[in-house]
Protein backbone atom coordinates (compact mmCIF):
# COMPACT_ATOMS: atom_id res chain seq x y z
CA UNK A 1 0.00 0.00 0.00
CA UNK A 2 1.38 3.41 -1.01
CA UNK A 3 2.30 5.35 2.13
CA UNK A 4 0.81 8.80 2.43
CA UNK A 5 2.08 11.79 4.40
CA UNK A 6 0.38 12.29 7.77
CA UNK A 7 -2.64 14.57 7.99
CA UNK A 8 -2.12 17.92 9.72
CA UNK A 9 -5.71 19.27 9.56
CA UNK A 10 -7.64 19.91 12.74
CA UNK A 11 -11.39 19.65 13.32
CA UNK A 12 -11.93 22.89 15.19
CA UNK A 13 -15.71 23.16 15.46
CA UNK A 14 -18.65 20.76 15.41
CA UNK A 15 -22.36 21.15 16.02
CA UNK A 16 -25.69 19.62 15.20
CA UNK A 17 -29.14 21.16 15.44
CA UNK A 18 -32.17 19.67 17.17
CA UNK A 19 -32.98 16.33 15.49
CA UNK A 20 -36.36 14.77 14.75
CA UNK A 21 -39.63 16.41 13.75
CA UNK A 22 -38.96 20.14 13.32
CA UNK A 23 -42.11 21.67 11.80
CA UNK A 24 -41.43 25.01 10.15
CA UNK A 25 -37.78 24.19 9.48
CA UNK A 26 -36.24 24.61 6.03
CA UNK A 27 -33.22 22.91 4.52
CA UNK A 28 -31.23 26.16 4.27
CA UNK A 29 -32.39 27.39 7.68
CA UNK A 30 -31.12 24.17 9.26
CA UNK A 31 -27.81 24.51 7.40
CA UNK A 32 -27.42 28.05 8.72
CA UNK A 33 -28.26 27.07 12.30
CA UNK A 34 -25.67 24.30 12.25
CA UNK A 35 -23.06 26.58 10.65
CA UNK A 36 -23.52 29.27 13.29
CA UNK A 37 -23.35 26.72 16.08
CA UNK A 38 -20.15 25.18 14.69
CA UNK A 39 -18.56 28.64 14.37
CA UNK A 40 -19.46 29.38 17.99
CA UNK A 41 -18.06 25.99 19.01
CA UNK A 42 -14.77 26.81 17.29
CA UNK A 43 -14.61 30.38 18.57
CA UNK A 44 -14.54 31.65 14.96
CA UNK A 45 -16.75 34.03 13.01
CA UNK A 46 -18.19 33.68 9.51
CA UNK A 47 -15.53 36.06 8.23
CA UNK A 48 -12.83 33.53 9.17
CA UNK A 49 -14.21 30.96 6.69
CA UNK A 50 -12.57 30.80 3.28
CA UNK A 51 -13.96 27.46 2.12
CA UNK A 52 -17.45 25.91 2.19
CA UNK A 53 -18.48 22.36 1.35
CA UNK A 54 -22.17 21.35 1.28
CA UNK A 55 -23.88 18.02 0.75
CA UNK A 56 -27.32 17.61 -0.83
CA UNK A 57 -30.93 18.05 0.18
CA UNK A 58 -33.97 16.00 -0.90
CA UNK A 59 -36.43 18.77 -0.03
CA UNK A 60 -34.35 21.30 -1.93
CA UNK A 61 -32.64 19.54 -4.82
CA UNK A 62 -30.35 21.99 -6.60
CA UNK A 63 -27.55 22.03 -9.17
CA UNK A 64 -25.49 24.41 -7.01
CA UNK A 65 -26.44 23.76 -3.41
CA UNK A 66 -23.24 25.18 -1.93
CA UNK A 67 -23.68 28.45 -3.85
CA UNK A 68 -27.28 28.59 -2.64
CA UNK A 69 -26.10 28.08 0.93
CA UNK A 70 -23.34 30.71 0.71
CA UNK A 71 -25.83 33.25 -0.60
CA UNK A 72 -28.38 32.33 2.11
CA UNK A 73 -25.79 32.45 4.89
CA UNK A 74 -24.24 35.62 3.51
CA UNK A 75 -20.64 34.67 2.80
CA UNK A 76 -18.38 34.80 -0.26
CA UNK A 77 -15.75 32.10 0.21
CA UNK A 78 -12.68 31.57 -1.97
CA UNK A 79 -13.70 27.94 -2.52
CA UNK A 80 -17.06 26.18 -2.50
CA UNK A 81 -18.52 22.95 -3.90
CA UNK A 82 -21.24 20.44 -3.12
CA UNK A 83 -20.40 16.82 -2.42
CA UNK A 84 -22.90 14.03 -3.17
CA UNK A 85 -21.85 10.57 -2.10
CA UNK A 86 -24.92 9.45 -0.15
CA UNK A 87 -24.20 8.39 3.40
CA UNK A 88 -20.45 8.77 2.83
CA UNK A 89 -20.90 12.49 2.11
CA UNK A 90 -20.02 13.83 5.56
CA UNK A 91 -16.83 11.78 5.94
CA UNK A 92 -15.79 12.63 2.37
CA UNK A 93 -16.49 16.35 2.95
CA UNK A 94 -14.23 16.19 5.99
CA UNK A 95 -11.47 14.42 4.06
CA UNK A 96 -11.84 16.93 1.20
CA UNK A 97 -11.74 19.87 3.62
CA UNK A 98 -8.53 18.41 5.08
CA UNK A 99 -7.03 18.29 1.59
CA UNK A 100 -7.99 21.94 1.07
CA UNK A 101 -6.34 23.18 4.27
CA UNK A 102 -3.32 20.89 3.95
CA UNK A 103 -2.65 22.11 0.40
CA UNK A 104 -2.78 25.72 1.54
CA UNK A 105 -5.83 26.50 -0.59
CA UNK A 106 -7.90 27.35 2.51
CA UNK A 107 -7.42 28.02 6.23
CA UNK A 108 -10.89 27.34 7.67
CA UNK A 109 -13.36 25.18 5.72
CA UNK A 110 -16.99 24.85 6.77
CA UNK A 111 -18.61 21.48 5.97
CA UNK A 112 -22.35 21.80 6.41
CA UNK A 113 -25.24 19.51 5.59
CA UNK A 114 -28.86 19.05 6.61
CA UNK A 115 -32.36 18.35 5.44
CA UNK A 116 -35.95 18.73 6.63
CA UNK A 117 -36.87 15.43 5.01
CA UNK A 118 -39.33 14.41 7.74
CA UNK A 119 -41.62 17.45 7.83
CA UNK A 120 -40.61 18.94 4.45
CA UNK A 121 -41.85 15.93 2.49
CA UNK A 122 -44.02 12.93 3.35
CA UNK A 123 -42.45 9.74 4.68
CA UNK A 124 -43.64 8.06 1.47
CA UNK A 125 -41.97 10.84 -0.51
CA UNK A 126 -38.69 10.30 1.32
CA UNK A 127 -38.80 6.52 0.79
CA UNK A 128 -39.54 7.04 -2.93
CA UNK A 129 -36.78 9.65 -3.34
CA UNK A 130 -34.22 7.38 -1.67
CA UNK A 131 -35.17 4.50 -3.99
CA UNK A 132 -33.81 6.58 -6.87
CA UNK A 133 -30.34 5.25 -6.01
CA UNK A 134 -31.59 2.11 -7.77
CA UNK A 135 -30.77 1.74 -11.47
CA UNK A 136 -33.58 3.40 -13.47
CA UNK A 137 -33.82 0.52 -15.97
CA UNK A 138 -32.38 -2.53 -14.23
CA UNK A 139 -33.41 -2.09 -10.57
CA UNK A 140 -36.19 0.46 -10.04
CA UNK A 141 -38.67 -1.23 -12.46
CA UNK A 142 -38.41 -4.34 -10.26
CA UNK A 143 -39.56 -2.48 -7.14
CA UNK A 144 -36.21 -2.05 -5.40
CA UNK A 145 -36.29 0.18 -2.32
CA UNK A 146 -33.18 1.00 -0.29
CA UNK A 147 -34.31 -1.35 2.52
CA UNK A 148 -34.96 -4.07 -0.10
CA UNK A 149 -31.44 -3.67 -1.53
CA UNK A 150 -29.91 -3.98 1.94
CA UNK A 151 -32.27 -6.91 2.55
CA UNK A 152 -30.73 -8.65 -0.47
CA UNK A 153 -27.29 -8.12 1.03
CA UNK A 154 -28.56 -9.34 4.41
CA UNK A 155 -29.96 -12.51 2.81
CA UNK A 156 -26.61 -13.31 1.19
CA UNK A 157 -24.63 -12.52 4.34
CA UNK A 158 -26.93 -14.49 6.65
CA UNK A 159 -26.88 -17.43 4.25
CA UNK A 160 -23.07 -17.49 4.13
CA UNK A 161 -22.27 -16.81 7.78
CA UNK A 162 -25.32 -18.23 9.58
CA UNK A 163 -26.27 -14.97 11.31
CA UNK A 164 -29.36 -15.35 13.52
CA UNK A 165 -32.34 -13.02 13.85
CA UNK A 166 -31.36 -12.05 17.42
CA UNK A 167 -27.82 -11.21 16.30
CA UNK A 168 -29.22 -8.64 13.86
CA UNK A 169 -31.63 -7.29 16.50
CA UNK A 170 -28.77 -6.81 18.95
CA UNK A 171 -27.46 -3.86 16.91
CA UNK A 172 -30.77 -1.97 17.21
CA UNK A 173 -30.94 -2.73 20.93
CA UNK A 174 -27.37 -1.51 21.53
CA UNK A 175 -28.07 1.70 19.58
CA UNK A 176 -31.10 2.39 21.75
CA UNK A 177 -29.10 1.84 24.96
CA UNK A 178 -26.60 4.47 23.79
CA UNK A 179 -29.35 6.88 22.67
CA UNK A 180 -30.94 6.71 26.14
CA UNK A 181 -27.84 8.57 27.42
CA UNK A 182 -28.05 11.38 24.85
CA UNK A 183 -30.45 14.25 25.62
CA UNK A 184 -31.00 15.03 21.91
CA UNK A 185 -31.64 11.48 20.66
CA UNK A 186 -34.95 10.84 18.84
CA UNK A 187 -35.67 7.40 20.31
CA UNK A 188 -34.79 6.71 23.95
CA UNK A 189 -37.39 4.19 25.17
CA UNK A 190 -35.78 0.88 26.15
CA UNK A 191 -35.89 -1.67 23.33
CA UNK A 192 -35.80 -5.47 23.58
CA UNK A 193 -34.54 -8.09 21.14
CA UNK A 194 -38.09 -9.44 20.86
CA UNK A 195 -39.50 -6.02 19.92
CA UNK A 196 -37.01 -5.74 17.07
CA UNK A 197 -37.43 -9.34 15.94
CA UNK A 198 -41.23 -9.05 15.95
CA UNK A 199 -41.55 -5.61 14.34
CA UNK A 200 -43.29 -5.64 10.97
CA UNK A 201 -41.41 -6.88 7.93
CA UNK A 202 -40.26 -4.15 5.55
CA UNK A 203 -38.29 -6.35 3.17
CA UNK A 204 -37.36 -9.77 4.54
CA UNK A 205 -35.18 -10.39 6.48
CA UNK A 206 -35.23 -6.71 7.51
CA UNK A 207 -37.96 -5.45 9.82
CA UNK A 208 -39.02 -1.95 10.79
CA UNK A 209 -36.66 -1.74 13.77
CA UNK A 210 -33.71 -2.90 11.64
CA UNK A 211 -34.08 0.39 9.74
CA UNK A 212 -32.81 3.91 10.40
CA UNK A 213 -35.10 6.84 11.19
CA UNK A 214 -36.10 9.71 8.90
CA UNK A 215 -35.43 13.01 10.68
CA UNK A 216 -35.12 16.73 10.20
CA UNK A 217 -31.75 18.08 11.28
CA UNK A 218 -28.39 19.43 10.24
CA UNK A 219 -24.77 19.30 11.28
CA UNK A 220 -21.66 21.34 10.57
CA UNK A 221 -17.94 20.76 10.98
CA UNK A 222 -15.09 23.22 10.65
CA UNK A 223 -11.75 21.94 9.41
CA UNK A 224 -8.73 24.20 9.89
CA UNK A 225 -5.10 24.30 8.87
CA UNK A 226 -2.77 23.31 11.72
CA UNK A 227 -1.46 26.85 12.31
CA UNK A 228 -4.92 28.42 11.93
CA UNK A 229 -6.26 25.98 14.52
CA UNK A 230 -4.21 27.69 17.23
CA UNK A 231 -6.86 30.42 17.41
CA UNK A 232 -9.66 27.96 18.13
CA UNK A 233 -11.12 26.59 21.32
CA UNK A 234 -10.62 22.85 21.38
CA UNK A 235 -9.25 21.12 18.29
CA UNK A 236 -9.27 17.43 17.43
CA UNK A 237 -6.84 15.84 14.97
CA UNK A 238 -7.61 14.01 11.77
CA UNK A 239 -5.03 11.19 11.84
CA UNK A 240 -6.13 8.97 8.99
CA UNK A 241 -8.57 8.86 6.11
CA UNK A 242 -9.35 6.43 3.33
CA UNK A 243 -11.96 5.84 0.68
CA UNK A 244 -13.13 2.99 -1.52
CA UNK A 245 -15.66 3.11 -4.34
CA UNK A 246 -16.59 -0.24 -5.85
CA UNK A 247 -20.03 0.26 -7.46
CA UNK A 248 -23.21 2.29 -7.21
CA UNK A 249 -25.91 -0.30 -7.94
CA UNK A 250 -26.07 -3.44 -5.81
CA UNK A 251 -26.64 -5.30 -9.09
CA UNK A 252 -23.06 -4.38 -10.01
CA UNK A 253 -21.37 -4.94 -6.63
CA UNK A 254 -18.21 -7.06 -7.06
CA UNK A 255 -19.31 -9.20 -4.09
CA UNK A 256 -22.40 -9.47 -1.87
CA UNK A 257 -20.33 -10.23 1.23
CA UNK A 258 -17.08 -8.23 0.78
CA UNK A 259 -17.34 -4.46 0.53
CA UNK A 260 -15.11 -1.40 0.15
CA UNK A 261 -15.06 -0.62 3.89
CA UNK A 262 -12.22 -3.15 4.25
CA UNK A 263 -10.04 -1.08 1.89
CA UNK A 264 -11.08 2.38 3.11
CA UNK A 265 -10.46 1.49 6.75
CA UNK A 266 -7.10 -0.16 5.99
CA UNK A 267 -6.00 3.08 4.29
CA UNK A 268 -7.15 5.18 7.25
CA UNK A 269 -5.50 2.92 9.84
CA UNK A 270 -2.23 2.80 7.88
CA UNK A 271 -2.08 6.57 7.55
CA UNK A 272 -2.81 7.01 11.26
CA UNK A 273 -0.31 4.30 12.19
CA UNK A 274 -2.82 2.52 14.42
CA UNK A 275 -4.84 -0.70 14.37
CA UNK A 276 -8.37 -1.66 15.37
CA UNK A 277 -7.02 -2.67 18.80
CA UNK A 278 -5.99 0.93 19.52
CA UNK A 279 -9.47 2.38 18.90
CA UNK A 280 -11.47 3.48 21.97
CA UNK A 281 -14.84 4.03 20.27
CA UNK A 282 -16.33 3.70 16.82
CA UNK A 283 -19.01 5.80 15.10
CA UNK A 284 -20.07 3.73 12.09
CA UNK A 285 -22.78 4.33 9.51
CA UNK A 286 -25.74 2.21 10.54
CA UNK A 287 -28.52 2.73 8.00
CA UNK A 288 -29.68 -0.79 8.88
CA UNK A 289 -28.62 -3.37 11.47
CA UNK A 290 -27.01 -5.41 8.69
CA UNK A 291 -24.98 -2.39 7.53
CA UNK A 292 -23.32 -2.05 10.90
CA UNK A 293 -22.77 -5.79 11.29
CA UNK A 294 -21.04 -6.10 7.92
CA UNK A 295 -18.94 -2.97 8.42
CA UNK A 296 -17.75 -3.99 11.90
CA UNK A 297 -16.57 -7.30 10.46
CA UNK A 298 -15.11 -5.97 7.19
CA UNK A 299 -13.22 -3.23 9.02
CA UNK A 300 -11.75 -5.86 11.31
CA UNK A 301 -13.20 -5.00 14.70
CA UNK A 302 -14.67 -8.51 14.81
CA UNK A 303 -13.94 -11.64 12.81
CA UNK A 304 -16.38 -12.83 10.14
CA UNK A 305 -19.59 -14.15 11.60
CA UNK A 306 -18.76 -12.87 15.10
CA UNK A 307 -20.02 -9.26 15.26
CA UNK A 308 -23.61 -10.32 15.94
CA UNK A 309 -22.55 -12.59 18.78
CA UNK A 310 -20.39 -9.78 20.17
CA UNK A 311 -23.30 -7.33 19.98
CA UNK A 312 -25.51 -9.84 21.81
CA UNK A 313 -22.90 -10.10 24.56
CA UNK A 314 -22.84 -6.30 25.02
CA UNK A 315 -19.46 -5.65 23.37
CA UNK A 316 -20.67 -2.55 21.48
CA UNK A 317 -23.09 -1.30 24.17
CA UNK A 318 -22.32 1.36 26.81
CA UNK A 319 -19.39 0.06 28.87
CA UNK A 320 -18.59 -2.64 26.29
CA UNK A 321 -15.21 -3.54 24.84
CA UNK A 322 -15.82 -1.23 21.82
CA UNK A 323 -18.66 1.25 22.33
CA UNK A 324 -20.22 1.83 18.89
CA UNK A 325 -22.45 4.76 17.94
CA UNK A 326 -22.43 6.31 21.40
CA UNK A 327 -25.08 8.88 20.36
CA UNK A 328 -27.53 6.19 19.21
CA UNK A 329 -26.66 6.27 15.51
CA UNK A 330 -29.04 6.48 12.58
CA UNK A 331 -31.45 3.98 14.15
CA UNK A 332 -32.06 5.85 17.43
CA UNK A 333 -30.37 9.27 17.36
CA UNK A 334 -31.68 10.35 13.95
CA UNK A 335 -30.98 10.39 10.22
CA UNK A 336 -31.20 13.55 8.12
CA UNK A 337 -29.57 12.42 4.91
CA UNK A 338 -25.99 13.55 4.47
CA UNK A 339 -26.22 15.05 7.97
CA UNK A 340 -26.85 11.56 9.35
CA UNK A 341 -23.24 10.66 8.66
CA UNK A 342 -22.13 13.99 10.11
CA UNK A 343 -23.83 13.18 13.44
CA UNK A 344 -21.31 10.34 13.80
CA UNK A 345 -18.42 12.80 13.39
CA UNK A 346 -19.94 15.32 15.81
CA UNK A 347 -20.28 12.58 18.41
CA UNK A 348 -16.71 11.33 17.90
CA UNK A 349 -15.40 14.87 18.44
CA UNK A 350 -17.52 15.34 21.57
CA UNK A 351 -16.13 12.06 22.95
CA UNK A 352 -12.51 12.99 22.16
CA UNK A 353 -13.01 16.39 23.81
CA UNK A 354 -14.42 14.67 26.90
CA UNK A 355 -17.71 16.56 26.47
CA UNK A 356 -20.05 13.58 26.18
CA UNK A 357 -21.49 13.89 29.72
CA UNK A 358 -23.40 10.76 30.79
CA UNK A 359 -22.26 8.77 27.79
CA UNK A 360 -18.57 9.68 27.95
CA UNK A 361 -16.30 6.77 27.07
CA UNK A 362 -13.55 6.86 29.73
CA UNK A 363 -10.13 7.95 28.41
CA UNK A 364 -11.37 8.27 24.83
CA UNK A 365 -8.22 9.06 22.86
CA UNK A 366 -8.80 7.53 19.42
CA UNK A 367 -12.06 7.32 17.52
CA UNK A 368 -12.87 5.55 14.27
CA UNK A 369 -15.61 7.01 12.05
CA UNK A 370 -17.06 5.46 8.91
CA UNK A 371 -19.61 6.56 6.32
CA UNK A 372 -21.21 4.39 3.62
CA UNK A 373 -23.23 5.69 0.69
CA UNK A 374 -25.59 3.88 -1.67
CA UNK A 375 -25.86 0.14 -1.11
CA UNK A 376 -22.47 -0.33 0.60
CA UNK A 377 -21.18 1.43 -2.54
CA UNK A 378 -19.10 4.45 -1.43
CA UNK A 379 -16.97 4.18 1.70
CA UNK A 380 -14.97 6.71 3.69
CA UNK A 381 -13.16 5.89 6.93
CA UNK A 382 -11.55 8.34 9.35
CA UNK A 383 -9.34 8.01 12.40
CA UNK A 384 -9.62 10.95 14.79
CA UNK A 385 -7.54 11.67 17.87
CA UNK A 386 -6.98 14.21 20.63
CA UNK A 387 -4.77 17.14 19.61
CA UNK B 1 -51.07 2.31 -10.32
CA UNK B 2 -49.52 0.57 -13.34
CA UNK B 3 -46.05 -0.87 -12.87
CA UNK B 4 -43.34 1.22 -14.54
CA UNK B 5 -41.96 0.42 -18.00
CA UNK B 6 -38.18 0.82 -18.31
CA UNK B 7 -37.17 3.74 -20.53
CA UNK B 8 -34.28 2.49 -22.63
CA UNK B 9 -31.46 4.57 -24.08
CA UNK B 10 -28.91 4.01 -26.84
CA UNK B 11 -26.79 1.80 -24.56
CA UNK B 12 -29.62 -0.46 -23.46
CA UNK B 13 -32.08 -0.49 -26.41
CA UNK B 14 -30.92 -3.84 -27.89
CA UNK B 15 -31.43 -5.53 -24.50
CA UNK B 16 -35.02 -4.37 -24.12
CA UNK B 17 -35.89 -4.89 -27.78
CA UNK B 18 -34.62 -8.48 -27.62
CA UNK B 19 -36.70 -9.05 -24.48
CA UNK B 20 -39.80 -8.16 -26.49
CA UNK B 21 -39.03 -11.15 -28.74
CA UNK B 22 -38.32 -13.52 -25.85
CA UNK B 23 -34.54 -13.34 -25.98
CA UNK B 24 -32.20 -12.37 -23.14
CA UNK B 25 -29.06 -10.63 -24.36
CA UNK B 26 -25.79 -10.16 -22.52
CA UNK B 27 -23.23 -7.60 -23.64
CA UNK B 28 -19.67 -8.87 -23.97
CA UNK B 29 -16.33 -7.38 -24.93
CA UNK B 30 -14.64 -8.67 -28.07
CA UNK B 31 -11.22 -7.57 -26.77
CA UNK B 32 -11.08 -9.04 -23.25
CA UNK B 33 -14.11 -11.34 -23.25
CA UNK B 34 -15.66 -9.76 -20.15
CA UNK B 35 -19.47 -9.82 -19.96
CA UNK B 36 -21.54 -7.10 -18.31
CA UNK B 37 -25.14 -7.15 -17.11
CA UNK B 38 -25.89 -3.45 -17.45
CA UNK B 39 -25.31 -2.43 -21.10
CA UNK B 40 -22.83 0.39 -21.65
CA UNK B 41 -20.97 2.17 -24.41
CA UNK B 42 -17.71 0.58 -23.32
CA UNK B 43 -16.34 -2.42 -21.49
CA UNK B 44 -16.22 -1.78 -17.73
CA UNK B 45 -13.20 -4.07 -17.48
CA UNK B 46 -10.74 -3.09 -20.27
CA UNK B 47 -12.54 0.15 -21.28
CA UNK B 48 -12.51 -0.77 -24.96
CA UNK B 49 -15.55 -0.03 -27.08
CA UNK B 50 -15.71 -3.17 -29.25
CA UNK B 51 -18.76 -4.82 -27.73
CA UNK B 52 -21.12 -7.47 -28.97
CA UNK B 53 -24.33 -9.10 -27.80
CA UNK B 54 -24.63 -12.78 -27.00
CA UNK B 55 -27.81 -14.67 -26.24
CA UNK B 56 -28.12 -16.02 -22.72
CA UNK B 57 -29.11 -19.58 -21.88
CA UNK B 58 -31.73 -17.98 -19.58
CA UNK B 59 -30.64 -20.34 -16.81
CA UNK B 60 -29.38 -19.07 -13.47
CA UNK B 61 -29.59 -19.30 -9.71
CA UNK B 62 -30.71 -17.04 -6.88
CA UNK B 63 -27.82 -15.46 -4.96
CA UNK B 64 -29.88 -13.03 -2.83
CA UNK B 65 -33.60 -12.76 -2.17
CA UNK B 66 -36.07 -10.60 -0.24
CA UNK B 67 -39.83 -10.47 0.02
CA UNK B 68 -40.73 -6.79 -0.18
CA UNK B 69 -43.70 -5.77 1.98
CA UNK B 70 -43.13 -2.00 2.02
CA UNK B 71 -43.16 -0.77 -1.59
CA UNK B 72 -40.79 2.04 -2.59
CA UNK B 73 -43.60 4.07 -4.21
CA UNK B 74 -47.25 4.01 -5.25
CA UNK B 75 -46.48 2.06 -8.45
CA UNK B 76 -45.64 -1.06 -6.47
CA UNK B 77 -48.08 -0.73 -3.56
CA UNK B 78 -50.70 -3.09 -4.99
CA UNK B 79 -48.04 -5.62 -6.00
CA UNK B 80 -46.64 -6.03 -2.45
CA UNK B 81 -45.66 -8.43 -1.11
CA UNK B 82 -43.48 -9.33 -4.07
CA UNK B 83 -40.18 -11.17 -4.34
CA UNK B 84 -37.00 -9.36 -5.35
CA UNK B 85 -33.88 -11.35 -6.16
CA UNK B 86 -30.40 -11.11 -7.52
CA UNK B 87 -29.95 -13.88 -10.06
CA UNK B 88 -26.59 -15.06 -11.30
CA UNK B 89 -26.90 -16.28 -14.88
CA UNK B 90 -25.06 -19.39 -16.02
CA UNK B 91 -22.93 -17.03 -18.15
CA UNK B 92 -21.76 -15.31 -14.93
CA UNK B 93 -23.51 -11.94 -14.98
CA UNK B 94 -26.00 -10.82 -12.36
CA UNK B 95 -29.50 -9.39 -12.83
CA UNK B 96 -32.04 -7.98 -10.39
CA UNK B 97 -35.41 -9.59 -11.12
CA UNK B 98 -38.68 -10.49 -9.46
CA UNK B 99 -39.27 -14.14 -8.75
CA UNK B 100 -42.70 -14.93 -10.18
CA UNK B 101 -44.88 -17.99 -10.55
CA UNK B 102 -45.23 -21.13 -8.50
CA UNK B 103 -43.33 -21.26 -5.23
CA UNK B 104 -42.17 -17.66 -5.51
CA UNK B 105 -42.83 -16.89 -1.82
CA UNK B 106 -40.54 -19.76 -0.83
CA UNK B 107 -37.71 -18.71 -3.13
CA UNK B 108 -34.33 -19.19 -1.47
CA UNK B 109 -30.66 -18.65 -2.17
CA UNK B 110 -29.33 -21.46 -4.35
CA UNK B 111 -32.64 -22.06 -6.14
CA UNK B 112 -32.31 -22.73 -9.86
CA UNK B 113 -34.32 -20.32 -11.97
CA UNK B 114 -35.17 -19.77 -15.59
CA UNK B 115 -35.58 -16.30 -17.08
CA UNK B 116 -39.07 -15.77 -18.48
CA UNK B 117 -40.75 -12.72 -20.01
CA UNK B 118 -43.71 -11.23 -18.15
CA UNK B 119 -45.99 -8.80 -19.99
CA UNK B 120 -46.50 -5.50 -18.19
CA UNK B 121 -48.99 -2.68 -18.74
CA UNK B 122 -51.29 -1.83 -21.66
CA UNK B 123 -48.56 -2.48 -24.22
CA UNK B 124 -47.66 -5.88 -22.72
CA UNK B 125 -44.04 -4.74 -22.48
CA UNK B 126 -42.08 -7.90 -21.74
CA UNK B 127 -39.99 -7.77 -18.57
CA UNK B 128 -37.31 -10.41 -17.96
CA UNK B 129 -38.26 -12.17 -14.71
CA UNK B 130 -37.16 -15.26 -12.81
CA UNK B 131 -39.20 -18.41 -12.38
CA UNK B 132 -38.08 -21.22 -10.10
CA UNK B 133 -37.21 -24.48 -11.84
CA UNK B 134 -39.11 -26.83 -9.56
CA UNK B 135 -38.83 -30.59 -9.68
CA UNK B 136 -42.61 -30.87 -10.05
CA UNK B 137 -43.70 -31.94 -13.49
CA UNK B 138 -46.62 -29.49 -13.32
CA UNK B 139 -44.44 -26.37 -13.28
Amino acid sequence: MRSRPPHTARITGVADTAIGSLPGSTAMGLHAQAANAALADAGLTAGDLDGVLCGYSMTMPHLMLSSVFCEYFGISPRFTAAVQVGGATACIMLAQAAALVESGACRHVLCVTGDNRLTGMSRDGAVAALASVGHPEFEQPYGMSVPAAYALVASAYMDRFGITRDELSAFAVAARAHAARHPKASKTDPLTLAEVSQSRVIASPLRLLDCCLISDGAAALIVSAADAARDTRNAVRLLGSGQAHTHEHILAAPSLTDFGCATSSALAFAQAGVTTADIDLAEIYDSFTITLLIELESIGFFTRGEAGKAALSGAISPGGRLPVNTHGGLMSYGHSGAAGGAFHIVEAVHQLRNEAADRQVPDAGLAFVHGDGGILSAHCSLVLGKD
Amino acid sequence: MPLPIPQSNADSRPYWEAAQTGRLLIQSCTQCGQIQAVPRGLCGHCHGDALEWQESSRKGSIVAVSTVHRAPNADFRDAAPYVLALVELAEGSRLMLNVIGKGRMEAAIGDAVEIVFEPRGDTAFKMPQAKRRLADADL
